[in-house]
């Protein structure tokens, strides 16, 4: 009886075995024995996946992939949209701003200067917003240049010279970014208390800013536009710094599709954000009269401040870090 | 002129990687650099193929197209070269290739790739045919001497096949009628906007 069930005990466990087996393994193929034509067909492979990888024997394995047609969109892309894209936004830019020009002028300030001056921004916001001012200025100049410089300075220039400033141009724009990107980090640090939105940012964006007619809604020590636009250079720098640095780091983080879409990002948000900085110069400068010293010289006219910054001058003057006193007249005692 | 093409029986290949090797060899391609290299597909499995591939020489060249600095020019063969002197490195080509062709000597990052090198359909570059400056940039011109690309010519199976588009296409298409199958003139499609019926 024990060697019955032993017996039985073998033949199930082999059974078992056997099962076990032939689920496990696929049916063997017979690759020798099928139609000789019947292999990889290109075509659906590329219907699959737009791209064809394999085993290759080389160190670098990008070289595995046989075929990635998409490099044909992102030509597209890049020589066809970008191009319309760019230039309607940045020449779009330039062409309102001097029709606003032709119309409004310079915004004056109301009642002319009063001579008495407050601080507005300090040496260390001055600093920060000329670091990132400069290398802003060289990125875009550089990277413009990669999309629209052989169209525009390479008949002008010559084969030789354009590719030598442009391989100099390339370097400037790798090493700049890190000027740039460490710039905008800091002023979103120093600048991030001013810009969460408030009550007065509705009123200020209801009447448009005061830019049609002569209003000029109250504002804090930054006006909803410039809120704006704070938060635009934060999230447009940290979107160009991802896509920036995945592209001079190439395919150290991603692969050819995620390079391409590097690139795509990289150039929309650029030119945008040009477009969007023209337009923040001629305000800073032509637009507007008494803007650039906050930035120059760091004191605004008390009568531009009031006309622009009400809200904010009032909080100064509550605090009494109001206007100081003419600088000719700085030394007077006070009676 | 003829209309240079490169065309892989992929029926026939059967990877030994001559042509990359005779590739390197004639050229005097540095290391990490291939020009030339073989794919396969389905590796071990039922419908295994081999492509070698290389710069294809497209049509309306995506590289050129997006070139920055327009390095790329077409020969009166329609071959795809490019000048070292002009390339910046920046990639692009790379980024634009459907066939993954350009290669350079480094890494590349903070820009520092180098020239831009890839196939030249064995034709040299921009300098004086056969001139030692021309062999020390882009290998040697055998085109000019009169010879076909040496991947092609040495192809042991003569799966790669080198030559006048229409010549190549029709020797292929007798190969499929012969044999009654065939896979297709890999990646044509995509760079000649053609395909070869089979």
């Amino acid at each position: 009886m024990a060697r019955f069930l032993a017996q039985a005990r073998f033949i199930i466990g082999a059974l078992a075995l056997v099962f076990v087996v032939a689920v496990a393994t696929p049916a063997p193929s017979f690759a020798q024995q099928g139609t000789p034509g019947a292999g990889v067909n290109e075509e659906q492979l590329l219907q699959q996946l737009n791209r064809i990888s394999g085993r290759c024997t080389l160190p670098d394995q990008k070289a595995c992939t046989l075929e990635q047609p998409a490099g044909r969109e992102w030509r597209e892309f890049d020589q066809g949209m970008l191009l319309w894209i760019g230039g309607i936004l940045i020449i779009g830019a330039i062409v309102l701003l001097a029709l606003y020009y032709l119309v409004h002028g310079t915004i004056r300030i109301e009642g002319g200067r009063s001579g008495r001056t407050m601080v507005r921004f300090n040496a260390l916001d001055r600093l920060v917003h000329w670091t990132v001012a400069v290398s802003f200025i060289v990125l875009a100049i550089t990277g413009l240049n990669i999309t629209f410089g052989k169209q525009l300075l390479l008949p002008w220039m010559g084969p030789e010279n354009f590719s030598m400033w442009s391989e100099w141009a390339k370097y400037a724009h790798n090493y700049v970014s890190f000027a740039f990107t460490i710039g905008v980090a800091l002023m979103a640090l120093l600048w991030i208390w001013f810009n969460f939105p408030n009550a007065a940012d509705m009123q200020w964006l209801k009447e448009g800013g005061g830019m049609i007619g002569n209003k000029h809604p109250p504002a804090w020590k930054f006006n909803a536009g410039q809120k704006l636009l704070f938060w635009f250079v934060v999230i447009a720098t940290a979107a160009v710094a991802v896509s920036g640095y995945a592209l001079m780091f190439p395919f150290y983080f991603t692969d050819i599709a995620g390079m391409q879409l590097a690139q795509i990002v990289h150039a929309l948000v650029a030119v945008l954000f040009t477009a969007l900085i023209i337009a923040h110069i001629y305000i800073g400068t032509l637009g507007m009269e008494g803007a650039f010293e906050a930035m120059g010289t760091g004191e605004v006219d008390l009568n531009w401040a009031k006309q622009h910054h009400r809200l904010w001058v009032e909080q100064e003057m509550a605090k009494g870090r109001g206007a100081g006193a003419p600088s000719g007249a700085a030394a007077t005692p006070a009676e | 002129m003829a209309r240079m093409k490169f065309l892989c029986d992929a029926d026939r290949c059967i990877e030994c990687n001559a042509c990359v090797t005779a590739c390197k060899n004639e050229h005097e391609v540095p290391w990490g650099i291939n020009r030339r290299r073989v794919v396969t597909l389905n590796d071990g499995k039922p419908g295994e193929r081999s492509v070698s591939m290389a710069c294809m020489h497209c049509t309306d060249a995506p590289c050129a197209a997006v070139c920055p600095v327009n390095v790329f020019y077409t020969t009166a063969d329609a071959v795809v070269l490019h000048s070292k002197d002009l390339c910046i490195g920046c990639g692009y080509c790379f980024y634009a290739c459907p066939f993954g062709a350009p290669q350079y000597p480094k890494v590349g990052n903070f820009g520092s790739r180098g020239k831009m090198d890839k196939c030249t359909y064995c034709a040299g570059g921009p300098e004086a045919d056969g001139s030692k400056a021309e062999y020390e940039k882009y290998g040697a011109n055998r085109l000019a001497e009169g010879k076909l690309p040496l991947c092609a010519e040495m192809c042991s199976t003569k799966s790669l096949l080198a030559g006048d588009g229409e010549i190549i296409a029709q020797i292929y298409k007798e190969r499929v009628v012969k044999r009654g199958y065939g896979s297709g003139a890999w990646g044509w499609k995509t760079a000649y906007k053609e395909s070869i019926a089979s």
